[in-house]
């Protein structure tokens, strides 16, 4: 059991690198969707008189396609961008929650990088499993 | 009340939601999720959803933080991935089949078990046992203690992976991060520092809720509006918790925390038998 561990000395030092790209990509991430939803919600508070919009009853996605706008929920990847073009504060904030939920699928991204990278085939298709689930829930969305 | 009073409102609530969350290691969603639901009647659904994205935020926030620590362990996090974000994708598409009802008596349950959770010592150090699973799939590190780097090595890896996946599940289903059960996982079941399973763990919360949000968005549970503040709230909260964290006592914090904790709990299993959720 020595071979493996003196094989792991060199991987641990790639590892930490990976890690430490990976950690400033999180934070990157991180504060360009704080930004976005920062000025998306001054944008919805432009009219701070308006009423709160109807939290207490869930509509679900299957009624008529509206705007996103203050009190409509995201409903597909694809109509925040749709609505985009409108500049409606609650549409840039969708944007920002969209790049936040891109962070963490994006350092899955770099670690399958980072593997393949270090010849670690193992750890290259479990990254790659778990971006496949990722992937899933993405699209198909159940 | 206006827009800009209620955001207000939410913004405060998920700013001590996540400053609670960070001290007492249990992260905003599991604080701000029952605070939406009781305290502003916001629908169960809409709330897990809003809480969902905090937990991202938190997640990716801290770890810069902890990847300096050196403690993180990748490999094992990458690996367990693979049952959360399976047991993400199943909890999530429980939302639509469980009635919120039963959501939420789950919710207040998950609430008293991480209360308990975070009182609960941590194990003394074991020799660590090389073979069988963990060494094929490499699942061992060394981590920084006083007397130098120290090996570690993962024990028992079908329980600590089964785990994962019902940590994963409950994350789906209730829109948290569910950091109490993946350090159960690490440091109970499959022995790891502790320090390596806290590290390890606020690294996979963040893809383990992304598995979520696809299936959170094709059901309309994200609302923009309601996540700004809570988002925003949540984050800020948690860097604020983890800086006090560094200098307070905390255990005198932990104890009031703890208190708040399951008075949520049981306010959450009594509104939902109440049918009041």
């Amino acid at each position: 059991m020595t071979e493996p561990l003196h094989k792991h000395a060199p991987t641990a030092e790639q590892d930490e690198r990976l890690e430490a790209a990976i950690a400033v990509l999180l934070r990157v991430g991180v504060i360009a969707a704080a930004v976005i939803v920062v000025i998306g919600g001054a944008l919805v508070l432009r009219h701070p008189g308006a009423p709160v919009p109807n939290y207490r009853i869930f509509h679900a996605p299957g009624e008529p396609p509206s705007a996103v706008s203050a009190g409509t929920s995201i409903r597909s990847i694809a109509a925040v961008f749709r609505h985009l073009r409108d500049g409606s504060g609650a549409s840039i904030i969708a944007l920002g929650l969209l790049i936040l939920i891109a962070t963490p699928i994006a350092r899955v991204i770099f670690a399958v990088i980072g593997f393949a990278r270090e010849r670690d085939m193992l750890y290259t298709i479990i990254s790659l499993i778990v971006l496949a689930v990722l992937a899933f829930s993405l699209v198909h969305g159940v | 009340m206006t827009i800009l009073t209620f955001t207000l409102l939410i913004f405060g609530t998920s700013v001590t939601a996540g400053l609670l969350g960070a001290l007492t290691g249990l992260g905003g969603g599991v604080v701000v999720v029952p605070v939406l639901a009781l305290l502003f009647h916001v629908d169960l659904r809409y709330a897990i959803g809003a809480s969902l994205v905090s937990v991202i935020a938190t997640s990716s926030g801290a770890a810069a933080a902890y990847v300096r620590e050196g403690f993180s362990n990748i490999r094992i996090g990458m690996f367990l991935e693979i049952a959360t974000t399976l047991g993400a994708l199943v909890g999530a598409s429980l939302t639509a089949l469980v009635p919120v009802k039963t959501i939420g008596i789950i919710f207040g349950v998950v609430l008293l078990y991480s209360a308990i959770a975070s009182f609960r010592g941590t194990h003394e150090d074991v020799t660590p046992k090389h073979g069988g699973l963990a060494d094929r799939l490499r699942l061992n590190g060394e981590y920084p203690t006083a007397d130098g780097l120290k090996d570690y090595v993962a024990q028992r890896v079908p329980a600590g992976f089964s785990i994962m996946f019902v940590a994963g599940g409950l994350s789906g289903l209730l829109g948290i991060g569910s950091g109490a059960v993946k350090v159960l996982a690490m440091d109970q079941a499959m022995r790891l520092p502790f320090k390596v399973s806290t590290t390890t763990s606020n690294f996979m919360i963040g893809v383990t809720a992304a598995a979520s949000a696809g299936i959170y968005i094709s059901r309309g549970y994200i609302m923009p509006s309601l996540a700004m503040p809570v988002m925003l709230g949540v984050l800020a909260g948690s860097l604020i918790g983890s800086r006090i964290l560094i200098r307070a006592r905390v255990s005198t914090l932990r104890m009031i925390f703890a208190v708040v904790i399951v008075a949520l709990g049981v306010e959450m299993i009594y509104s939902s038998l109440t049918g009041r959720l």
